[in-house]
């Protein structure tokens, strides 16, 4: 059942199934978004859904591993993987044979600036699922063996990583960029930082940070407002109020250009480059997205997709894309190329990068990306989880439900003029700061 | 199989994504796709679903099956499946050719995923490139996947785009234009290909060896994507050899799912797929192993590698070959031996004795041919890897001398019933299972009755299974070591 995948596509690519939407076409539903307060006073934003017996479930909280004190680097991605390894009455066996007895599915991942959950259950075991997340959330054990076994894990991930081409541009990118800002240190952690870390740290963090005041949750699938509005206190009611660790100062990204190599024997070197990005609600920002599509965008269209892979086979994949976080915003990309040519495909991105700078895109070629843009829209809601992870990331902006058939719109009101102008003062051909690891050639 | 090398995925180990939340997309998976793991192959299978009577037809009676798949077949031999989900005015349009990794004649490995790419060059009427162009200005999603059984290509769109896609899918169906060129290009790509996907990664290479270790006669032991010195030979002759033998209607599966009506996609295809000629059926050779004998190591040393692995493939049948009985209860058996933190290994060997970080078993039954049923560990830090071979032969020998408790067996079987619920929340589920069992030889009704099978797997069977396969003669154990032989040296060196 292996299969090969002709090229990236996002992750939702192969994803289908779906919800009715906003901007489709007048025959379709909208997504009715309703905001449901608790008795405790949480909010939640849900799209009630009955087609299946299924409610799927995301929320987050603005933590992540830029929160990690240093040298305990990996704090908050150890305390993602422990949350359900025992929690309340039950040790980690019997909190993962209750889970998978009512079939619930109960996740978490940790980023830089945000730690975000997401629980599938059927309708069936609903109310023991948002049970499950009231137990994970306010009464995580953080058993020692527990603990020491979720840090063995995360330890031998780190060493395996640190041979890994792609991690290791990764990190030389993070490190160089952000030196002495959180965002330079490594989220998931070191050898050293990992085996620091202490059941005082993990209970400090999820105190801290997993708090009312902190919360986003998004809720998709069989559930009516009136008893959503029950299990919400069941889920987070327990939370105290405020959260204490404070979010890291804003930074700017130190990428002077040029080439760093990282010598590496492995026959294919990975690059990756960046340059300063444009923050998520700048005014700027749609111009911003529209021309990175046409410049290193998805799909097989791009600019550097055309170039670089269609003209010249140097590479089975090419890219490039906006990451506004939350106190920095990046442009980045990434390109891997056989270390006799990896040279060719840096003086490409260059070129492209400098082309673009200088002229913009043609109209048509702003035309075609406004069409995917806007054509393709509809597909995200292509399952309940991906429309609860969208709910809580509009929160996460600051933005409202009616962004979903407000979207459509900002993309078609993006002119050539602003392109152009954007192009121009966003894209720093100077600045694009290249990360190698392998045995490039000629670098 | 993690990844086209066939590695299986560990647990504890969670990827980094990147979020863009506004977009509501996860931006870190923009390197290409890998290759559907064994998790989701299983889940694909077990995907499908549909007795009445089970979980999901008790709550929603108005339903007769889990997606209610309609087939039709034209008479050009195109068979075609319908999955309605009216929830979003969206349509997943794919096609899939009974023509794989498996199809390819000696010499030319790679040769049917390099078609593959080369699909999306010219036609008598597009250019090179336009298929793609023509996609995204419809606002479609589309790709193309390579496996030992199948290649499937789709587009995701609109509902009011699908007519359009299934003209120009017919269309490269019967009238691929190559050129030198087009050829030249694209090879170089699927060497970059290769290099991403094996020849920078160890386990990769390790798992390209052992599974031609595994097979002694049958070509599921070739690499998908195939052997380097093979690739750089591949012709646009070889491409056009491939197509002309394997891409015609009747070699081909059209499913579509979404928001859509049966009798409109049936009219549509009979307009756009209808009209192309059938090709001559590609002569159907069935490659039987002969008996396995001989217990298999393959042992893999690498400098880039700094922890160590353990896993073992052993033969095990589908449901299309001999020992297909045991199908079912093999997925039941795979699930509760490894398929969770709560599985017999996971509890064994990561919880218990601490001896591993990660550890699990893989198997799935929807092929062609024969399968394979997995099982693997990673070491602790500090744990050597000869102590966990031995600890996983140990709780494989407890289940085979006192067999599976009755407990974990409905424990298993209630969970895989409940993935065919949430199953039905995606278009691509019910797609591709219903694919790719009609291109294993099986129908739509042996996908609905799937649940059905499953809830009736015993005790007894499930220890029939596991006698039947964990022989360590019809296995081929791998490892992963890291090459010191670099270091030694330095160290040698520095002595000195």
């Amino acid at each position: 059942m292996t299969v090969l995948l002709r090229i990236a596509g996002p992750a939702a690519a192969l994803a289908a199934g779906a919800l009715a939407l906003f901007a489709v076409s007048a025959a379709s539903a909208a997504v009715e978004v309703r905001k449901v307060v608790s008795p405790s006073g949480i909010v939640a934003w849900l799209v009630e859904d009955r087609s299946n017996p299924i409610v799927s479930v995301s929320f987050g909280f603005r933590a992540g591993g830029s929160y990690d004190p240093p040298g305990k680097e990996g704090l908050a991605e150890l305390a993602s993987i422990l949350l359900d390894e025992g929690a309340g009455p039950m040790d980690a066996l019997a909190f993962q044979k209750r889970l998978e007895k009512l079939s619930i599915r109960l996740n978490f991942e940790v980023g830089r600036d945000r730690f975000r959950g997401t629980l599938r259950t059927l309708s069936r075991n609903r109310d023991a699922a948002f049970e499950t997340i009231g137990l994970a959330l306010s009464r995580p054990r953080f058993d020692a063996d527990a603990v020491e076994r979720m840090r063995a894990g995360l330890l031998s991930a780190y060493l395996r990583n640190s041979r890994r081409p792609r991690y290791l541009a990764r990190r030389t990118f993070w490190s160089s960029a952000y030196p002495g800002h959180p965002y330079g240190r490594p989220v998931a952690g070191t050898d050293k930082s990992l085996g620091a870390i202490s059941r005082a740290d993990l209970q400090r963090f999820v105190a801290d940070n997993f708090t009312r005041d902190n919360l986003f949750v998004g809720v998709v699938g069989d559930v009516t407002p009136a008893r959503l509005a029950v299990l919400l206190d069941k889920a987070f009611g327990g939370l105290p109020a405020q959260q204490k660790a404070r979010p890291v100062p804003a930074a700017a990204p130190k990428l002077p250009g040029g080439v760093s190599v990282r010598q590496f024997d492995t026959p294919q070197s990975v690059v990756m480059f960046g340059q300063p990005g444009l923050p998520r609600r700048h005014p700027d920002y749609y111009a911003a997205y529209v021309l990175n599509h046409i410049l290193g965008g998805g799909g097989f269209t791009s600019r550097l997709y055309l170039e670089i892979r269609e003209k010249r086979g140097l590479a089975y994949s090419v890219y490039s894309y906006l990451w506004p976080m939350r106190r920095t915003a990046l442009m980045l990309g990434g390109v891997a190329t056989q270390n006799a040519r990896v040279a060719e495909s840096v003086a490409i991105v260059r070129a492209e990068w400098a082309r673009m700078a200088e002229t913009g895109p043609s109209a048509e070629e702003l035309a075609a990306a406004k069409k995917f843009l806007t054509g393709s829209y509809p597909l995200r809601f292509s399952s309940s989880p991906q429309i609860a992870d969208m709910l809580v990331g509009l929160q996460f902006e600051g933005l409202e439900p009616d962004y979903f058939a407000e979207r459509n719109g900002l993309i078609e009101r993006v002119t050539l003029a602003d392109v152009r102008r954007v192009a121009g003062s966003l894209l720093k051909p100077d600045r694009l700061t290249f990360f190698i690891v392998g045995k490039p050639a000629g670098l | 199989m993690g990844t086209s090398d066939g590695r299986p995925a560990a647990r504890p180990v969670r990827e980094r994504m990147q979020e863009n939340a506004v977009f509501g997309r996860k931006m870190a998976r923009r390197m290409p796709m890998p290759g559907l793991g064994p998790a989701l192959a299983a889940l694909l299978l077990i995907c499908v679903a549909a007795a009445s009577g089970g979980p999901a037809a008790a709550q929603e009676p108005q339903r007769r099956g889990l997606f209610d798949a309609e087939t039709f077949t034209l008479n050009n031999g195109l068979r075609g499946v319908v999955i309605v989900n009216r929830r979003a005015p969206v349509a997943l349009h794919m096609l899939w050719y009974r023509a794989g990794a498996i199809d390819e004649p000696a010499g030319k490995s790679g040769i049917a995923h390099f078609l593959e790419h080369l699909l999306f060059k010219g036609t008598k009427t597009l250019k090179s490139g336009e298929f793609s162009r023509i996609v995204a200005a419809n606002g479609g999603r589309e790709n193309a996947f390579t496996s030992w059984d199948y290649t499937g290509y789709y587009q995701f769109v609109a509902k009011d785009r699908l007519a359009r896609m299934m003209e120009i899918e017919a269309d490269r169906m019967a009238n691929l234009v190559l050129s030198e060129e087009d050829v030249r290009q694209e090879r170089q790509v699927i060497l970059e290909e290769r290099r991403s996907r094996i020849e920078g990664r160890p386990s990769s290479i390790l798992w390209e060896q052992a599974r031609r270790a595994l097979y002694l006669n049958h070509r599921y032991g070739r690499p998908i994507i195939g052997w380097m010195h093979e690739m750089e030979q591949l012709s646009r002759r070889d491409a056009l050899d491939f197509y002309k033998k394997h891409y015609g209607p009747n070699n081909a599966v059209l499913v579509v799912a979404g928001d859509v009506d049966p009798a409109e996609v049936r009219r549509l295809a009979e307009k756009y797929y209808g009209p192309v000629a059938r090709a001559k059926p590609p002569p159907r050779r069935k490659l039987l192993e002969p008996p396995q004998r001989a217990e298999r190591r393959v042992i893999y040393r690498d400098a880039r590698v700094r922890r160590p692995s353990f896993g073992r493939m052993y033969f095990a049948p589908g449901y299309n070959s001999r020992g297909a009985e045991h199908a079912d209860a093999l997925q039941v058996l795979a699930r509760l031996l490894g398929a969770s933190s709560t599985s017999l290994l996971y509890r064994s060997l990561v919880v218990r004795r601490k001896l591993a970080t990660a550890a699990g078993a893989d198997y799935s039954a929807t092929r062609r041919g024969p399968s394979d049923f997995y099982v693997y560990a990673s070491p602790r830090p500090g744990a050597g890897i000869e102590a966990l071979e031995k600890a996983v032969d140990a709780e494989l020998d407890k289940v085979l001398k006192h067999g599976v408790s009755a407990e974990d067996v409905e424990a298993a079987k209630q969970q895989l019933q409940d993935m065919a619920i949430f199953a039905r929340d995606s278009l691509r589920s019910g797609a591709h299972a219903v694919a790719a069992a009609l291109i294993a030889g099986r129908t739509v009704r042996d996908v609905e009755q799937w649940p059905a099978r499953i809830g009736a797997v015993t005790v007894d069977r499930v220890n029939a299974a596991a006698r039947y396969v964990l022989q360590r003669r019809k296995s081929v154990t791998a490892l992963l070591l890291p090459d010191r032989s670099g270091e030694t040296r330095k160290a040698e060196v520095q002595k000195q």
